[in-house]
């Protein structure tokens, strides 16, 4: 297997953000600005990796019947793990991703791999893919969440572009969430077909 | 390796030691990282009530939990009386809770002796990101609803749609009346502290 390949397959040809349209629930509510967006990424992304790791570990000593129960459970560890740290070294970000941070325990990206990808592959593939389809999930939700903290509060990151006049407040709404994907998935689209 | 077979045996040993297992992880982490929380939570509440009272060095004398009946709900604030490094009375930082739009909006206001705003910071709210959510700036001193140095009692700290003197946020009413009701309750809660407070902070009280 091509590490490389399995690398570049996540963030591109099975973006799971713009292509396997996996993970919708955090993608559209977190978004709200780039800060928030990138954060939300890298702390599924962190769990995905480690989730990915050790399923592919575990798998032989799994039996089929319960695999899900036992992936499940590693993922949520996983998920509480990293809440309890964020909690404790980055309460600013905990503050205002607290909420969606459980949630990552159902993440569907996250099963998704485990029962795609890490039950079937080695450990070290299983890194790569969690590594690839993390990145392209936290890309996914940086573009997402640049576009609408542009479009909707003038600013990117926290720095102020746009005068206040420019601000369509619909886009730090839910439907902009929607509106702004759309667009996003169509233009993915027209750049993988050219 | 060839995979375990799904036998009721294998399925149950298997399970109860993914459980035992993760569970000793998380009891683990969660007694690392039990004492950072905690002072992360102590830190963020003292900064608060530095940052409320204009920033200067403080100490807090004593700290009260008054209970108030509001329209048939129980209330609670939590008051932090503050004296400088003089010991000269400063005011209190009153915590207080209103309903807002997305849930509960929690403020620490401090006041000064005479019952003047001194600021303010918003301790837990779930307001719409980039709506209500700006009310933790809008208020401030310079911001478009600045509250900084009125006093509850004269200035009528309502939106300027109910009559009062506070430009709501843009779109955000409800997070606005939300906000300013936090704020009286809490002023009133500061007037009619309890009786037992320390005299040095009693006689400051009545204006």
């Amino acid at each position: 297997m091509n590490y490389i390949k399995i690398l570049f397959n996540g963030i591109v040809k099975e973006n799971p953000t713009f292509v396997l349209l996996l993970g919708m629930c955090p993608t559209l509510a977190t978004t709200t600005s780039g800060l928030n967006g990138m954060s939300m990424g890298l702390a599924t992304m962190f769990v995905l990796i480690c989730s990915n790791i050790v399923i592919s570990l575990i798998k032989s000593i799994t039996p089929d019947k319960v695999r899900i129960p036992v992936f499940i459970v590693v993922i949520a560890s996983f998920v509480t793990i990293l809440q309890m740290v964020m909690q404790a070294f980055v309460p600013e970000v905990y503050a205002t991703l607290g909420l969606f941070i459980p949630l990552i325990v159902v993440n569907c990206i996250i099963l998704g791999r485990a029962e795609a990808f890490a039950c079937k592959n080695g450990p070290v593939a299983s890194l790569f893919d969690g590594v690839g389809i993390g990145l392209g999930f936290t890309l996914g939700l940086t573009l997402l969440g640049s576009v609408r903290e542009l479009l909707g509060a003038g600013s990117l990151f926290g720095a102020v572009l746009l005068p206040e006049t420019c601000n369509m407040l619909l886009f730090v709404l839910p439907p902009g969430a929607f509106i702004t994907l759309g667009y996003l998935i169509a233009i993915v689209n027209k750049f993988k077909k050219a | 390796m060839k995979k375990l077979e799904s036998t009721i045996t294998n399925m149950v040993l298997v399970l109860v030691g993914v459980a035992l297992i993760t569970g000793g992880i998380l009891a683990y982490v969660n007694h690392v990282t039990e004492g950072p929380v905690k002072a992360q939570a102590e830190k963020a509440l003292a900064d608060g009530i530095k940052t409320v009272m204009g920033g200067g060095e403080l100490t807090v004398t004593k700290t009260d939990t008054v209970k108030q009946n509001i329209n048939g709900k129980e209330v609670v604030f939590v008051l932090h009386q503050t004296e400088d490094s003089r010991h000269n009375y400063l005011g209190a930082a009153v915590e207080s809770t209103t309903g807002g739009f997305g849930g509960d909006v929690k403020v620490l206001v401090g006041f000064n002796a005479e019952g003047a705003v001194l600021g303010y910071t918003i301790l837990q709210h779930a307001e719409t990101p980039g709506l209500g959510a700006k009310a933790d700036q809008w208020f401030q001193k310079g911001g478009k609803g600045d509250i900084i140095g009125k006093n509850p009692a004269t200035d009528n700290l309502t939106v300027s749609k109910d009559g009062g003197s506070v430009d709501a946020i843009t779109a955000s009413t409800i997070t606005s009346r939300a906000f300013l009701l936090a704020i009286n309750q809490a002023y009133n809660a500061y007037k009619n502290m309890p009786a037992d407070a320390d005299s040095g902070a009693t006689k400051h009280v009545e204006k």
